[in-house]
Parts: structure tokens; sequence; C-alpha cells
């Protein structure tokens, strides 16, 4: 027997499988169970651009102590994919494990001497107990999930809880379900008993937290924050943004007399056309907004400058992949930072909100509706993949009742009536926001005419180059004013004093928070900035000139966040470090130690000498 | 300038409206178009429409994208708010205007580059959506405002200004409309008021996607012997199937047709449109005859104005989403916010 890793609460599990094999369904079933036995999980699907029959991996962390992040590494592999086996089986850490359908006997040569084996003749047990080929392929998910729970010591009512709320309603496809799941969890229990040495022990860790994907969150904050317009164009990883707002819609929208909708979504016949009926619905005051990812920001730049320089409130979701082009399109990245920050031909700076999971991504999504109604403008919610399509488990969301929507500056029928003056860029008090009015609004007050073209603060057709110069400057002001309505940065100080410094944002949080135990436990002391919105406040500026140098930590190749800090606080480039990761995979606790440390011992080397 | 500059003040003598409104109070801006272009000529009839269909300004939105056509909301209806937006991408913007607020009358203008060419899938999209709407081309066949290149609805063999010859094959927006549901589809042509206005106002009354082709030569860059759009050759080869009246219910008819030779159409407002037809066979409730129709008049080298189709029963893109009567963005944090505690339900059903 090789070494066995002996871990409770505190492993990563792999399922290999193949694409369309029913397994995805059954994985979250197993992820959940943990999950229910109070042990913290983090999940990530690894899936490929294609609907049937290529590898897909779903890895499930089990985490006592309630990382997020991904972990790296693997300490058992369910290796139920042929097509990658000597792949994944390489992958399984010294002295880890390996799950794998024992039917057919297999060369000595496919396993590894440092890995312990526990083989299960699933495609045996299958065959033996259904007929029909498709059972055979689903329950064998389901059979392996039991056998799972006994190896680790699940609690099997646990599970069975858990496909009775899946098929509650449909009688035969739960009894079948949990018939196959005693099936394999009696299997194990039988002949797999004491094989493998990681365990889940009921635990107190998750506490009320949730588990979710970012993408129905911020669906779910599209409908706590007031949005009735969607219009969107399918596109991985943000389509189930758009599909899920139609099912909190359906929820909650639903008028419960008439049964009519209190939102309307429409599929667009491309990106162009779903930002166009955004700035629309925007310009005619409803709430609106659009879910994409790269390929569909890059369609709809023209558009995006319109309602910069028209300035309409529009709410985008960029749900960020692999690129460029189409690049990894269902692999993670953060690379469109640039791209939204300066989205549009001609001088324009856009608002970004960078939220680090589902739970901040709900209240962003809520909030980037009052901020796109203040500011009068595009607010640019930047989602990755990771946060957007993997369950994320975080605190429940939390909604204050008394909270009012900001519309903004709206100019009303009865100001009009009362003779307040309207200029449409006019900029009344300093915060350089003008007012706007509806269509509709009065009979013979305060319409105006909405265009790309320059105009006047009365909104009067101009080519005076000082008139369009006292409009880009008001917009200036205007970014000015964002700074002070956005989130602010959130700033971790570390035990003792540091001389340098860590910028992050977004799912980068993950993984952060345990790179920094490890640092801190090598002696290597960081206080880290994490960036919540763009523009950058003043405290950003402020943090990076505190030490002698900072990191960014971004996932991206050209380091864009670092970019921007550099071009938007005119920052020294040289006080700034990039640790990138832009392999389509999370990043890891582990990679972003090993980078920081790495340099830090460089830095402490060169000073010795 | 088509416009001199008017004096503000109303004269006691112009006529009112039912609203008491006068023609003054439908008209925009100057117009900065060349002198006799026909894009001026529509803006005329809109604003005679919109008066004599006694509506109030405020209560229609006017979109337009990019071209010398889609300047002329400019023109018209300076009460109205207006939306200048990109080039050939107005349909999505009044697409979600119209989702925002159904009550208001959504007005969209736009050229034949703007529609048949940048922006033809817009078009074709926002039509076979049943967006509640009046669309207007105003098709001169080049794009004016680009300096007379040949736009996607010139006819093969045209003749541009600068001598050049069209081979492509031309779009027809008209057999587009009709295919792809528009529920209102005629054409029209600039210089003829009497038939365009009434179009206009059937238009703007229409329950559904309303699409009006509008035939407008373009002084500048196409209006000369060879054009297939000029003034000379619309009228030469102009065959109307149609002479329309329409009938405000809260008007008095003064005109009254020959019997035997006239429709009536009651549209959902409860306003009739009839017509005086100058073919006996023209029934211009057929979709599937006027197709094809509309292909043989071509083929005789002959252009169809009039009404050419009409669904009276129209249904509109609400409709098939099923949204509540009232406006969405009038609709307040009450009726749109589930609150805290559905959302402590939501929690619970995650853990
Ligand atoms: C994206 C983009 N491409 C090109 C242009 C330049 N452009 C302005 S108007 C126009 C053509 C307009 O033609 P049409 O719609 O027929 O209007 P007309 O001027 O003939 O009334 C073009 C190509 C533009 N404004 N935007
Ligand atoms: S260029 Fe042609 S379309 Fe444009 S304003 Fe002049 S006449 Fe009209
Ligand atoms: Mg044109």
């Amino acid at each position: 027997m090789p070494k066995a890793i002996r871990s409770v609460n505190d492993f990563v599990i792999k399922f290999a499988n193949v694409n369309g094999s029913g397994s995805a369904s059954a994985n979250e079933m197993f992820a959940r169970a943990v999950m229910r036995m109070g042990v913290p999980i983090a999940t990530r699907n690894i899936f490929p651009s294609n609907i049937q029959g290529l590898p897909t991996w779903f890895e499930v962390r089990v985490s006592e102590k309630g990382w997020p992040g991904r972990r790296g590494g693997c300490d058992l592999m369910v290796a139920m994919n042929p097509q990658t086996w000597d792949k994944d089986i390489a992958s399984i850490d010294p002295g880890g494990y390996l799950f794998y359908d024992s039917s057919k006997p297999m060369p000595e040569s496919k396993f590894r001497s440092d890995v312990n084996v526990v083989g299960m003749p699933l495609t045996e047990i299958c065959n033996r107990t259904y007929k029909d080929p498709r059972q055979r392929q689903l329950f064998k998910n389901i059979i392996y999930v039991g056998a799972l729970s006994a190896l680790f010591d699940i609690e099997r009512a646990t599970v069975e809880k858990l496909v009775r709320e899946q098929y509650g309603s449909k009688q035969q496809l739960l009894e079948s379900n949990i018939k196959a799941l005693n099936l394999g969890y009696a299997y194990a229990k039988e002949h797999l008993a004491g094989l493998c040495n990681l365990k889940v022990a009921k635990s107190g860790a998750v506490g009320n937290r949730i588990l979710i994907a970012g993408n129905d969150a911020a669906a779910l904050g599209c409908v706590y924050g007031g949005a009735t317009v969607a219009a969107w164009y399918p596109i991985t990883p943000s389509t189930s943004v758009a599909e899920a707002f139609a099912k909190w819609c359906r929820k909650f929208r639903v008028d419960p007399e008439t049964k009519r909708h209190r939102f309307a979504i429409v599929q667009a016949e491309d990106e162009i056309s779903a930002i166009g009926v955004v700035i629309g619905a925007g310009w005619n005051g409803a709430r609106a907004f659009t879910a994409t990812s790269g390929p569909g920001i890059s369609l709809m730049q023209e558009f995006l400058g319109l309602a910069y320089f028209a300035e309409i409130p529009a709410v985008i979701f960029d749900v960020q992949r692999g690129g460029p082009s189409t690049g990894m399109p269902t692999r993670t990245q953060q690379a469109d930072i640039l791209l939204c920050a300066y989205a549009s031909h001609g001088d324009t700076k856009h608002v970004l909100l960078f939220p680090e999971d589902p739970r901040e991504l709900f209240e962003m999504a809520a909030l980037s509706f009052d901020l796109a109604e203040r500011l009068q403008t595009p607010i640019f919610v930047m989602e990755d993949l990771d946060i957007g399509m993997n369950d994320w488990l975080c605190e429940p969301f939390q909604w204050d009742d008394s909270r009012v929507y900001d519309r903004g500056k709206l100019m009303t029928a009865a100001e009009l009536e009362a003779g307040k003056t309207f200029g449409r860029y006019l900029d009344v008090d300093g915060d350089a926001i003008p007012y706007r009015t509806l269509p509709g609004t009065h009979p013979s007050k305060g319409a105006y005419f909405t265009r790309g073209t320059s105009r006047d603060r009365f909104a009067k057709y101009s080519e005076d180059g000082a008139v369009y110069v006292d409009n880009m400057q008001r917009l200036l002001r205007k970014f000015e004013t964002a700074k002070s309505l956005v989130p602010a940065p959130v700033l971790r100080r570390a035990r003792e004093p540091a001389r340098y410094g860590v910028i992050y944002f977004g799912s980068t949080s993950a993984p952060m928070a345990e790179a920094l135990v490890s640092l801190e436990q090598a002696g290597l002391h960081l206080d880290t900035l994490r960036i919540r919105a763009f523009p950058f406040r003043d405290e950003v500026a402020d943090f990076i000139t505190a030490y002698d140098q900072v990191f960014v930590v971004e996932q991206n190749r050209d380091a864009q966040l670092r970019s921007l800090l550099v071009n938007e606080c005119a920052i020294d480039p040289a006080r700034l470090i990039s640790v990138l990761h832009y392999d389509g995979t999370p990043v890891t606790a582990r990679f972003i130690t090993a980078a920081i440390s790495e340099r830090l011992q460089i830095r402490a080397k060169e000073a010795a000498e | 300038m088509t416009y001199l500059p008017k004096p503000k003040f109303h004269h006691p003598a112009l006529p009112k409206n039912a609203l008491g409104f006068t023609h003054r109070d439908y008209e925009g801006s100057i117009s900065t178009l060349c002198a006799g272009c026909g894009h001026d000529s529509i803006s005329a009839a809109v604003i005679q429409a919109c008066f004599e269909l006694n509506l109030q300004p405020h209560r229609l939105a006017k979109l337009s994208g990019i071209g010398c056509s889609s300047k002329t909301p400019d023109y018209f209806l300076g009460q109205s708010h207006g939306f200048n937006s990109v080039h050939g991408r107005m349909p999505s913007v009044l697409t979600g205007a119209n989702l925002a607020n159904r009550e208001l009358i959504y007005l969209g203008v736009s050229g034949d580059g703007d529609s048949a060419s940048i922006g033809l899938g817009q078009f074709m999209h926002c039509v076979r959506r049943g967006v509640n709407m009046l669309y207007i081309t105003e098709n001169n066949g080049v794009y004016g405002l680009t300096k007379g290149q040949f736009s996607a609805t010139a006819d093969r063999g045209s003749r541009s200004k600068a001598g050049g010859i069209n081979n492509d094959s031309p779009l027809d927006l008209v057999g587009l409309a009709l295919l792809i549901g528009a529920t209102f589809v005629a054409r029209s042509f600039s210089g003829d008021k009497t038939q365009l206005v009434p179009l206009i106002m059937a238009g703007l009354s229409h329950n559904g996607p309303a699409f009006i082709d509008v035939i407008s030569p373009c002084v500048a860059f196409n209006n000369h012997p060879g054009s297939t759009k000029s003034f000379e050759y619309v009228r030469e080869h102009n065959e109307a199937v149609n002479r329309l009246d329409f009938m405000d219910p809260r008007q008095p008819i003064t005109v009254d047709y020959e019997p035997g030779t006239t429709a009536e159409v009651t549209l959902h407002d409860g306003s009739k449109l009839r017509l005086a037809k100058l073919h006996a066979d023209y029934d211009p409730h057929d979709r599937i005859a006027a197709m094809t129709y509309m292909q043989q008049r071509a083929s005789a080298g002959e252009l169809v104005t009039g009404l050419i189709y009409m669904e009276p029963e129209a249904r509109d893109m609400h409709a098939t989403l099923n949204t509540v009567d009232v406006p969405l963005n009038g609709l307040s944090e009450k009726q749109l916010c589930p609150g805290s505690a559905a959302l402590e339900k939501v929690n619970a059903s995650l853990r």
C-alpha cells in the first residue's frame, strides 16, 4: 500500500466525466450533501464548448476553514472518462486516491504506484440492474454518489433527503434514484470499507451560508434592483443571467390578479440590438440591462459611446471569459477590463464594478441600477466565468425594506410647470449631472432631442468647439462625482507593519485570503486592497504610495488593471508588480503564494547582498 | 433651407384642431436639408397628419438612425421627445423605448441606407417582433448624407449623379415588410401629400408594426435622368392601388366617395379608413395576394403606391410578452421589489 493521505473535512475531489452523460446533477448533489453535513465546499465546473461527448471536470473542494478558492491539486479522482484517463491519473497528488469503474480489467501500467486505488464495477452493477441503456448511464452517476457517500462517511439520510427534494414530485423517478443511491451505498459499505482515509465529519462551519452561482445571484439582484427590461443574445458564460432573470421574474414579477408580467425580456438578434433595446428603455425611464461576454461587448462599442455621450442609463453584465476572439469560451479570465473601461471611439470612460462573489454580485447588480440612473451612464458589472457559472458558498443575501430606488435627477411635470429651468446638459448644482426628462412628461415643456452629435447645454445642436469642450469637461467632472458614489475599496492590514501591498479584485478574492494566511505563516506580511470599482477612489492611489511596492494580482496576460492604475492615478509603473494568471482556470492560493513569496525572497536576497 | 424662421407668436386666425392646437404646435426646428429635398415634404406630411389626428405632441416619441432622413425628426413635433440614435440601429432603440412605456405613440424615421443596408437586420427583427410603431423610410435610393453613394434600394441599372451604374439587385423594403409580418404596409411618394397624409394618420393609429416606404427624391444626388427615384420617374411610373381617406371618430366625415368604389376599414381605436379603390380587384387584407401583386407590378416597371396590406386586428409585442397594461417605467418599488421576507425564503432554498 502506498502512503495514504488522511484528512477530515479538508481535501479536493475531482470528477472526470463526459459532457452530456448526466453526471453534472449527480456531482452537484454530492457537493450539496457535503454542505448539508455542515462542511463548507467550493465547487468548480470545467467544461468544454460543446454539448455532448467532450471531457468535463467537476471539482469539489471540501474545506472546514471555508476557503472559497481553488486549492490546486487533487486528493481523490473519480475517473469516469477513459478519454482523459492518463491525464487524470497524473493529476492526483501522491498518496491520493483513484476511484474508478473496475468492470473491465485494466493493465497495471494504467495505474500509479503512489496512488491508492478504489475500484468499483459500476458498469457491471448497472447492466445487472437496468435493461434500458439510458438508465444504465444515468443511474451509474447516482450509484457512484451513493458509494462515495459511504466512503466519506456522509450520512445516507442526508443524501437521500437531497434526492427527495430534487425528484419529490416525480414518484417513479424518485424511487428509482433512491434505489440506485442505496445500491451504491451498500456496495461501498460491504466491499470498499477502509479503503479511503478522506472523511467528511459533521460540522457547523457552513453556518447560514448559501450556495449559488453568480449569474443566478446577478439576476436576482436585477429583480430586487427594479429592472423591468432585459435584452440579450446567447453567449457562454452569460446566458444563465438572462435565463435566471426569467426564472426569478416568473416567481416574483407576475401580477397576482391579472397574471400579466411586470417585466419584458427580449432575446435580441445580436448584441448590438440587445444594447440598443437597453438604451431605448433606459432613455424612456425603465431600468434595463443586458448580459454578455467579451465578444458581445466588442459588438456594442458604438452604442456604448452613444450612451456615454447622450447620457443614458444602462447596465451591462460582462461575464468575462478567455479571449481574444472566441478564445477559450468556457474558461475564466479577467481580460475585458480595458475594453470596458474605455469602451467606444472617442474619449470615453465608464463605471465598472468588480464583485468578489455571488453575494456581492447580488448587491452590485441592484446597486448598478441606482448608479446608472444617478450618473445617467452605462454601468458595467464585471463578472467572470468563475463567479458567474460556478456555485459559490457565500453569506446569505440581505435586503433593507426601507431602501428606495434612486431614480436620479428626473425633472417632473410639476417642476416644469412651476417654471424650473430645464437644460438637458446643464449642470445646475456642481455635480456635473444634468436633469433629464422622460418622454411624455409635460405637454409643452421639457422635450428635447437626444443625439450623439455635439450640442449645447440646452440640447441644441452645435459644432462650436468651445461648446463641445464645455460638454466633454462636464462629462469628466461627472466621472469625478462617480468616485464618491461607487463602492469603496476594502483595506485589510497585516498583523505586522508591511512594506509591501497587494491589490486584487473580483474572483481573485477567493484564493487571496487563503494565500495571505500562507504568506503570513512564512513571515511575509502584506497589506491588501480589494478594488471594487472604477473610477478609482482616492484611497487607491493613497494605498499604492504607502508601500515600497504593490503587487497587482490579475487574471489576464497584459496586466490590464495595472495599466488602468498607472494611467488613471498617475502612478510610477515601477511601484506596481504584476502577478498574472491567465490559463483559463481560476487562480489558486498556491499560485499567488508562490509568485509573491518568490518575488519577496529575491528582494530580500538583493537587499542582503 | 426650406423653412424660413417663424415668429414665435401664434396668429389668432390659424385653424385649430379639436385639442386647440394649431399647425405650429406640431412643427419643429428649421430644416437644414437641401431646398427641395423630398424628406422635407414628408416632415410636412407628418405635421399635417398629427394635427389632423388631434395627437398630443408630447405623447409621441420620434426616433431615428443617421442620415439626412434621420435628421428630420428634429424638424417636426418640437414638443415631442426625439432620439437620433446610431446608423441603422433605431429599431432596437425604439423597441426598448416601447417596452418601457407602451402608452406613447412611436414614430421611427429612417433612410434607405439606414434601413436597407447597415440596419437591415434590425429593421427586419423589429418588424417581426411586432413592435407597435409607425416606421417610415424616406427612400431616395442613395446615401444622401455621405454624398450620393448607391444604397441597397437603388434599382439595377440606375445611374448615379457621378455617372456610375448600379449593378446590384435592389432590396424592396415593402416586399420584406410583407414577408416578415408587418401588419400595415404602404408605399407612397413624398410629392403626393394627398395620399401620404392619410397613410401616416392610419399608420400612427395602427396597433402593431406599421411600415410606410416613402419614395423621396434626393435633389442633390438622385434626381437626374437615369435615376429611378427622381420626381419625374416616380410620377410617370406611379401606380396607386387605392386612395385613402382617414376618418377620426371625433371628426365629422366630410368627404364621401362614390358608392361601389369604396371600402371601409375600422381601426382598433374606432377610427375608420376609407379606401377609394382604383382597382376593383385589389384587396388590402390579403397578404399573399398583396405580395403577388407587388411582384407583378414591379416586373412591369410600375411602382405601386397606396395601402398595400393591413390587418385590422393586429396585436403587438406587449401582447406577446404579456406585459401589464401600465407602463413598465411607472412601476414602483412595491410592485418590483419582492422584499426581505421573500429573500429569506430564497436564502433558505439555497442551503
Ligand atoms: C457606423 C456608421 N457608418 C457610417 C456612417 C456614415 N453615414 C452617415 S449617413 C450614411 C448613409 C445614410 O443614408 P440613408 O439612410 O439613405 O439616409 P439619407 O441621407 O439618404 O436620407 C452613412 C453611411 C455612420 N454615421 N455610422
Ligand atoms: S443630400 Fe439629398 S437627401 Fe440629403 S438633404 Fe440634400 S436632397 Fe435631401
Ligand atoms: Mg437615402
